[in-house]
């Protein structure tokens, strides 16, 4: 369903990596992407793959999703692969006109689309499937928090996330509305070209920004009426405390970040 | 307790007045039914009551705070909260506790104190079973319920509520109708309903019709709806059985008693017909 979309692409559980505290998953997964970018050879790849493995494998969420969050960029990486193999020069496999392939050439182009593939299929295990939007916006306010310090808003920011959250299934509702209402009378959202097409959406923009604009009204003095002051002497319903499974994790993280690293960095 | 003293309202200089002079007083634990046509002034009045508007003249008191101080700005809005009409753009967070913790959070009361006051607001309104779901998969009567929870939790001393079952089915407006109604007993919080269903108004204790910005009426609901006449010049319905005695007054049947209740009806009905049975017999 349409609406579901404020979800993200949550998909809901309670497995452990579902319930981190979302600042550290947030943190974990930049260590994983500066982690990823450090490591170099297939010992310090493997690892990489089973650190990756072992998160999906706790995250039960099924190899499916895995693979679809990478399906999107199959192109990017596959295209970013071939060219690789193309550039890089070394002992010489296959050669025709300007084009070359070399050992090396293919040994880059595999890494490479590994670490794309790692990078994505990481980032959506840990953030995307794992964290609801409403923990990550909880995160990135809390993580952010001491920016308020050199003036960033950072709780208007995460306000505006909520509310935006919180509004996109009723905006979404409303436009399928709108939409019916104007094929009812005869508008044709389907045939024609682009532009043809782009112009029978005008009729239903309108009212949908007219209506969106005097909801933000309403919805200002709804939270006027709840003595909605900004963040000044704000307290919270839940605040984030790491437990016990989030140390475990920071150690886990911290002994495989090592273990990359060693075999990555330091021993090659 | 809340004071309109002479109150006068206008949009702007160049606009005429709103409000023209209104004196009210709402006594604490009361449940007033507002009534008026669209236009009549009815949610710019409500709107002062908790200082989202201030008087262009007179006064308005909220337990003795004048809605123009400043500094007592949130004491006045956290003694008395509003409901809207469209809950859709009043519930500000995806999942139900958190819309109702909002208040509480925005008061800087203590987290746990917040946990207790979440809990005990939807169980009053007959929402703590959905405390987890996120908003936007309610009925429109739960949306507006999560909505009047979200009042309670703040502690109010009253909470007014501008045409709160507007936009919901029949079974929306009962639940949300039962909700005040419990609020305003068990709870003891004054209930300022503004409504344009009669039959909401004959439960009140005290019914105030405005019209262009003045007091029409003021007085319990039976002697409000007795004046069928004034109501209707002031382009209102009447509660039906209160229509209906009006018409037959009309057309020369003579009724004695004020009638208000379907209950009342039935029984005015029942001995007119029987009178006429044995005169007739
Ligand atoms: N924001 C505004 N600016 C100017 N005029 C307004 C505004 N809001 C309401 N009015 C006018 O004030 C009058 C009373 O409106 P309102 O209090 O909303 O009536 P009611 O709630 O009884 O239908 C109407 O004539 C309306 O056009
Ligand atoms: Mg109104």
């Amino acid at each position: 369903m349409l609406k579901d979309i404020s979800l993200g692409q949550y998909i809901p559980g309670t497995s452990v990596i579902h319930r981190m505290d979302p600042r550290l998953k947030i943190v974990l997964t930049l260590a994983y992407i500066v982690v990823l970018f450090m490591a170099k050879g297939p010992l310090s790849y493997g690892l990489v793959l089973l650190t990756l493995g072992l998160i999906i494998v706790l995250s039960r969420i099924g190899v499916r999703f895995v693979l679809r969050s990478v399906r999107p960029l199959l192109f990017i990486i596959l295209f970013t692969a071939v060219l690789n193999m193309f550039h890089v020069d070394g002992d010489v496999l296959w050669s025709w006109w300007i084009l070359k392939i070399t050992r090396q050439g293919i040994e880059t182009a595999i890494y490479m689309a590994l670490r794309i593939a790692m990078l994505i299929s990481g980032t959506f295990v840990l953030l995307n499937y794992t964290t609801s939007p409403i923990m990550l916006t909880d995160g990135i306010e809390q993580l952010l928090g001491p920016l308020k310090r050199i003036h960033v808003p950072v709780h208007e920011l995460a306000m505006m996330m909520t509310i935006a959250l919180r509004f996109i299934p009723t905006l979404i509702e409303e436009t399928d509305k709108i939409m019916s209402a104007q094929k009812a009378r005869g508008a044709d959202f389907e045939t024609g070209n682009v532009i043809r097409r782009a112009k029978a959406l005008i009729p239903m923009l309108v009212p949908l920004f007219v209506s969106a604009f005097r909801r933000a009204d309403e919805l200002a003095v709804a939270m006027e009426c709840r003595c909605y002051r900004g963040s000044e002497g704000r307290t919270r319903l839940r605040t984030l405390k790491l437990q016990g499974l989030d140390y475990v994790a920071i150690a886990i993280a911290a002994v495989l970040a090592a273990g990359i690293i060693t075999l990555g960095v330091v021993l090659p | 307790m809340i004071e309109t003293k002479d109150l006068r309202f206008r949009y702007s200089d160049t606009l005429p007045f709103v409000l023209e002079g209104l004196n009210v007083t709402i006594k604490r634990g009361s449940f007033v039914a507002i009534l008026g046509h669209n236009g009549s002034g009815k949610s710019t009045f409500a709107k002062h009551l908790n200082a989202i508007l201030l008087p262009s003249g007179g006064k308005v008191l909220v337990d003795g705070m004048d809605t123009v101080d400043e500094d007592r700005l949130y004491d006045i809005r956290q003694h008395v909260g509003m409901v809207f009409q469209n809950p859709d753009n009043q519930i500000v967070a995806t999942l139900v506790e958190e819309d109702v913790a909002f208040g509480p959070e925005n008061l800087g009361v203590p987290q746990k104190e917040i946990r207790v006051r979440v809990d005990e607001a939807l169980r009053a309104v007959g929402m703590y079973d959905f405390r987890d779901r996120a908003t936007y998969q309610l009925s429109g009567g739960q949306k507006q319920r999560v909505a009047i929870a979200g009042i309670i939790a703040m502690r109010p001393r009253c909470v007014v509520l501008d045409e709160p079952t507007a936009m919901l089915d029949p079974v929306g407006r009962r639940e949300v109708m039962r909700a005040i109604h419990d609020m305003n007993r068990t709870l003891g919080i004054t209930v300022v309903l503004i409504t344009h269903h009669m039959n909401e108004a004959v439960d009140a204790d005290r019914v105030l019709v405005i019209d262009h910005g003045k007091l029409l009426l003021d007085g319990t609901p039976r002697e409000v709806f007795s004046q069928a006449e004034t109501l209707y010049r002031a382009d209102l319905a009447v509660p039906q059985p209160v229509e209906l005695i009006y018409a037959l007054r009309r057309d020369g049947v003579d009724i004695p008693g004020d009638v208000l209740t379907v209950d009342e009806c039935a029984e005015a009905l029942y001995h007119l017909l029987k009178s006429r049975t044995n005169t007739r017999g």
